[in-house]
């Protein structure tokens, strides 16, 4: 319901109301974490701003990026997925192993095709046999797990070079895969933004039963959310893979892309019940964590230490969000 | 309508008009090397370096006998006097993780070689948390930040090989733990390896369990390069014995998951007449099952911890634990400042790696050490030990 | 009651698998070790189902297990006589933790998820900042004695699951578990009603934090010390009260249920296990088995709007 008022806005196309979401918040904390961050290197001796460590955020944040875009679509429709990390392990691999038997356009067809089938069942089980989606995708993902557990017991395949170029090339400071990431994100953006789609997007999570009565096929909906975000963590697996210069059965797991991307939304102010939210965010949110990752780096902070303050920083940034919503509520 | 189409337009030009500017690549030269394939079974075998390896364990290290961290089997030297500069240093380090107690243990020892050296001003250390995709990054960045040599722990073995291959131009690199698939590294540091581990242990067995008998094979995780090495190894010289071996069991490294494992086994079999193992975490767990089924403890295989060291002498075990020693942490450091130095250093600087039998058991039995702190660490002389260690 | 015959069936079925295949199953010592094996999960599961009845989650319990074991190891070190206060020590760790994530999941309205990701982030973080890395220390004989020993020819965790889960019915029969219940199946209209929504959230985080504990005493006392020892359990134990039929979102399923689901889970695996389907094709098969298990419950339920994509534990809490 509350995505409604928000939704006829953006019809009215008022570009100047989006930036008062919770997004420029993020943005906000972003900047200022860029600044702590700054003055805590540079007190320790070291260079914060080098183009080593631009270059390390960006490479080090666009798989979650892309990941994460995707995770978006899925909450935004009120869903949620996790069985992302297993099909960027398994995408990662046909992406290697395809492409050494055939050529590089067959081989990212293969992943997309393969990604947008894990994404429709995801979805139909969702929807048609009424599962949850915590257990549907959970139970999807243990799936892809044994096959790729079954298949593989190591890195397998090979890339081309030309792929390869993907994971390393950049333009200036400007990695090719960061590109890749913000490609996805304006695609997704004008996706929610300025399409049909988007916009039943947010209705069908805002409350799913007012757009079935309006008229929204609902069940459409949440399939083609899914289909598109399995197809973000495909691409995510198809980056990898260029990194690694092949395909890799813990690659998703390792990098806990399942978990970490739906952190990633909600710190970017996404309602994790669906409806509220966008990919502005989103992207804000993985840049906060990569910069925080690239500063925990520089000052060589242990891993543990990492783990609380990442903990701590989740929950009370969606205890502000929850605040700044009930505020805003209360004052309307 | 149209002004749609025009953002789409310019959606999909500006990555082109971008590509149009300054393009740079830190694509490293040389091939990727993911050559394994699914499901063959024995592609961690490599026949000449199993016989290399079990050869190894007889020959006589060259070095400080007391210094096993200094001593190499079978050295082909190379010359590093390109690399000579003048200190002070900046090493760096490019860890995989230090997320099991193996690693805790290493990293704390070699955190302790680099204070030992005072020309070493600076050690620069990045944890991959276990993430390849991080680990590659790391490497990147490290190379940008003035290094004078970097030492690098692979988290796999194919998958960080490109990475290594890039920075192997602008520092002189530094290998150990899992090695990468390129010769460009002055230098790969690992004990003799996984099968003189995996036939250790099973040789062991051969010698102590009666024909016939059967064995249990715990193994931690399939795909691991280094733990593959060590199961095809055993596999191999139980091929030619007469034991029979029941089964070959994951355990995921989880102490409950191994007891239940070995407790189905008992119950199934009514007996089994010997442990292998590819790792000792879980070993302990593994005795207690059978302390629990109310059975005799048969020979078993474990690994240089503490609580497994404990378990054996307290309980008069007849078992063997093979070593993949801690203190080849220690090495790295060394030879980085070797290399900087302009002295020689092996290319595949292969350490001793001994096993702790009976006859040695009270040498490296520590009482006030933690449960899962490994023996062979190296660091018992070392300033802040035990502390530092956990240890008291 | 109805509710939860599905789930017997299923879990008699495969005892029966497993009997068929393995007589000694039959004999009271092999069914003790099986019940043994499982407590620890059935305990963890009674109180995710008290988290999730309310209509929310609770991901913290798997850190909070090592949590547990790790810090019991460290502060026993070996002493016998730190055995009882180490106990008591760890209650209170899993009630407080319990505790801040029913307070920052209430007072602070932020979703359930997001609470318990952070804290499992922050305990398993904080647990091996506190150790440096690795657990240290040991556990005492008599710590040991709760998962690993029995008392005659029963276990001490057969013995500990009868009487967790004998409270747990006790408590769903209570008021606590009614208002429970409403406050799962419609918050506002619960709270609307004069149901104190918030404490009874509260509470039931805090058993879950309790049952945490337990279930870390157990497993410690079973397996000792491992730095991965509740690795994945806050998957399992949600899986198995989803198996028992107790609705995601909330207010419906009863408690025994649930704990059957985590004995069919740990049957599963004995089964599969069993028939040599280990390794890896195994999660398959469970994978396979949990959404059908789950879409049987779902499509045999009356349709309710919303129910199965939005349900409410996602939702913002509503300030009346």
């Amino acid at each position: 319901m509350k995505a409604r008022p928000q939704a006829v806005q953006l019809r009215g196309g008022r570009v100047i109301a989006h930036l008062r979401d919770p997004a420029q918040a993020i943005y906000l904390a972003l900047f200022a974490v860029l600044i702590i961050g700054w003055v805590l290197v540079t007190i320790d001796g070291g260079q914060f701003v080098t183009t080593e460590n631009i270059v390390g955020i960006q490479q080090r944040s666009a798989a979650l990026g892309i990941v994460a875009v995707g995770q978006t679509l899925a909450i935004l429709a009120g869903s949620l997925d996790l069985s992302v990390a297993y099909l960027i392990s398994l995408t990662s691999l046909v992406a290697a192993e395809a492409m050494t038997g055939g050529g590089m356009v067959p081989a990212i067809a293969v992943v997309l095709a393969v990604s947008a089938l894990v994404g429709m069942v995801n979805g139909l089980v969702i929807t048609k046999l009424k599962v949850h989606a915590f257990i549907a995708t959970l139970g999807v993902a243990l799936i892809i797990k044994g096959v790729v557990e079954h298949r593989y017991d190591g890195p397998a395949g090979d890339v081309t070079d030309s792929f390869q170029r993907l994971g390393y090339d950049r333009i200036g400071p400007v990695p090719v895969s960061a590109l890749l990431w913000a490609g996805v994100a304006v695609a997704v953006w004008f996706l929610l933004r300025r399409t049909r789609l988007g916009y039943r997007i947010y209705a069908v999570g805002g409350d799913e039963e007012v757009a079935r009565l309006s008229g929204v096929r609902t069940d459409r909906v949440v399939i083609s959310a899914h289909v598109l975000c399995s197809i973000c963590a495909g691409i995510a697996g198809l980056l990898l893979a260029a990194r690694l210069g092949a395909g890799s059965p813990t690659v998703g797991t390792d990098g806990g892309y399942d978990l970490e991307s739906i952190a990633a939304v909600v710190l970017g102010g996404t309602a994790l019940a669906g409806g509220r939210g966008g990919v502005a965010g989103t992207v804000g949110g993985v840049l906060l964590l990569a910069v925080l990752d690239s500063i925990f780096n520089q000052l060589e902070v242990n891993s543990f230490f990492k783990d609380v303050v990442r903990g701590v920083v989740i929950v009370v940034a969606v205890a502000v969000y929850a605040r700044r919503a009930r505020e805003r509520r209360t004052t309307a | 309508m149209k002004r749609r189409r025009s953002a789409a337009a310019i959606v999909a030009l500006t990555p082109a008009i971008l590509f149009l500017g300054a393009c740079t690549s830190d694509q490293p030269t040389g091939k990727a090397g993911g050559t394994a394939s699914p499901s063959a079974q024995s592609k961690f075998f490599d026949q000449a370096e199993y016989e290399a390896q079990l050869a190894m364990r007889t020959k006589t290290p060259q070095g400080p006998a007391d210094k096993p961290w200094e001593q190499m089997i079978d050295p082909k030297m190379v010359d590093t006097a390109k690399y000579k500069k003048n200190g002070p240093y900046h090493l760096c380090f490019s860890n995989a993780a230090v997320n099991n107690p193996w690693r805790q243990v290493g990293f704390k020892t070699m955190q302790a070689e680099v204070a030992l050296h005072k020309e070493i001003t600076k050690f620069t250390v990045l944890d991959a948390e276990g993430k390849d995709d991080k680990q590659i990054s790391d490497i990147a960045e490290l190379t940008g930040k003035g290094c004078d040599a970097l030492i690098v722990s692979p988290n796999t073995t194919a998958t960080l090989t490109p990475a290594v291959n890039g920075a192997c131009p602008k520092v002189p690199v530094i290998v150990f733990d899992r090695g990468v698939q390129t010769e460009c590294p002055v230098t790969f540091i690992k004990p003799i390896g996984g099968y003189a581990f995996g036939a250790d242990g099973a040789e062991f067995l051969i010698e102590k369990v009666p024909a016939g008998g059967k064995i249990l094979a715990l193994r931690i995780l399939p795909g691991v390069d280094v733990l593959e090495t060590r199961w095809s190894a055993a596999q191999a010289a139980f091929a030619k014995s007469k034991l029979n071996v029941v089964g070959a069991e994951f355990t995921d490294g989880d102490a409950a998951k191994t007891k239940s494992i070995v407790s189905d086994y008992i119950q199934r079999h009514g007996k089994i007449d010997g442990i292998w193992m590819d790792a000792g975490a879980t070993a302990v767990a593994a005795i207690e099952a059978f302390e629990d089924a109310g059975v005799p403890v048969p020979p078993f295989v474990g690994e240089d911890q503490q609580d497994f060291l404990k378990k054996w002498k307290d309980e008069k075990l007849t078992a063997v634990a093979p070593t993949y020693p801690t203190y080849q942490w220690r090495t790295p450091v060394i030879a980085a400042l070797r290399i900087l130095n302009g002295e020689q250093v092996p290319q595949d600087w292969n350490l001793p790696q001994p096993k702790v039998t009976e006859a040695n058991l009270d040498t490296y039995l520590q009482p006030n050490m933690p449960p899962l702190h490994y023996a062979l660490c190296g660091c018992d002389k070392m300033p802040g030990f035990p502390q530092k260690w956990g240890g008291k | 009651m109805k509710r939860a015959l599905p789930i017997f069936t299923v879990l008699l079925v495969l005892l029966i698998a497993i009997a068929a295949s393995n007589p000694y199953f039959l004999e009271p010592p092999g069914f003790l070790a099986f019940l043994k094996r499982a407590a620890p999960l059935a305990i963890l599961a009674a109180g995710q189902y008290f988290v999730i009845v309310a209509g929310e989650f609770d991901l913290s319990v798997g850190s909070l297990v090592t949590v547990e074991v790790v810090v019991a190891a460290r502060l026993i070190d070996g002493d016998d006589s730190a055995t009882w206060p180490v106990l008591a020590l760890l209650i209170v760790i899993g009630l407080l933790v319990g505790l801040a994530n029913g307070v920052i999941t209430t007072a602070l309205a932020v979703p359930s998820f997001i609470t318990t990701l952070g804290m499992m982030l922050i305990l398993s973080g904080a647990v091996f900042l506190w150790t440096g890395g690795a657990p240290r220390g040991a556990l005492s004989e008599g710590f040991r004695a709760f998962g690993r020993e029995e008392l005659g020819p029963i276990p001490w965790s057969v013995l500990i699951l009868l009487v967790v889960g004998a409270v747990a019915i006790l408590l769903m029969r209570a008021d606590f578990g009614r208002t429970l219940i409403a406050a799962g199946d419609n918050r506002r209209a619960a709270s609307l009603s004069g149901v104190r929504v918030h404490r009874a959230t509260i509470f039931a985080f805090a058993i879950s934090g309790l049952s945490a504990a337990i279930a870390g005493i157990l497993l410690g006392g079973f397996a000792g010390v491992s730095a991965q020892i509740g690795q994945g359990l806050e998957f399992q134990a949600i899986t198995a009260v989803v198996l028992g039929g107790v609705v995601l979102g909330g207010g419906r399923g009863s408690v025994v249920a649930a704990m059957a689901g985590a004995l069919t889970l740990e049957a599963l695996f004995t089964l599969l296990n069993l028939h040599g389907i280990s390794g890896a094709l195994e999660f398959t098969v469970q994978g396979v088995i949990i959404i059908a298990a789950v879409a049987v419950g779902a499509v045999r339920l009356p349709f309710r709007p919303g129910a199965s994509i939005s349900p409410p534990m996602l939702k913002t809490k509503e300030t009346p």
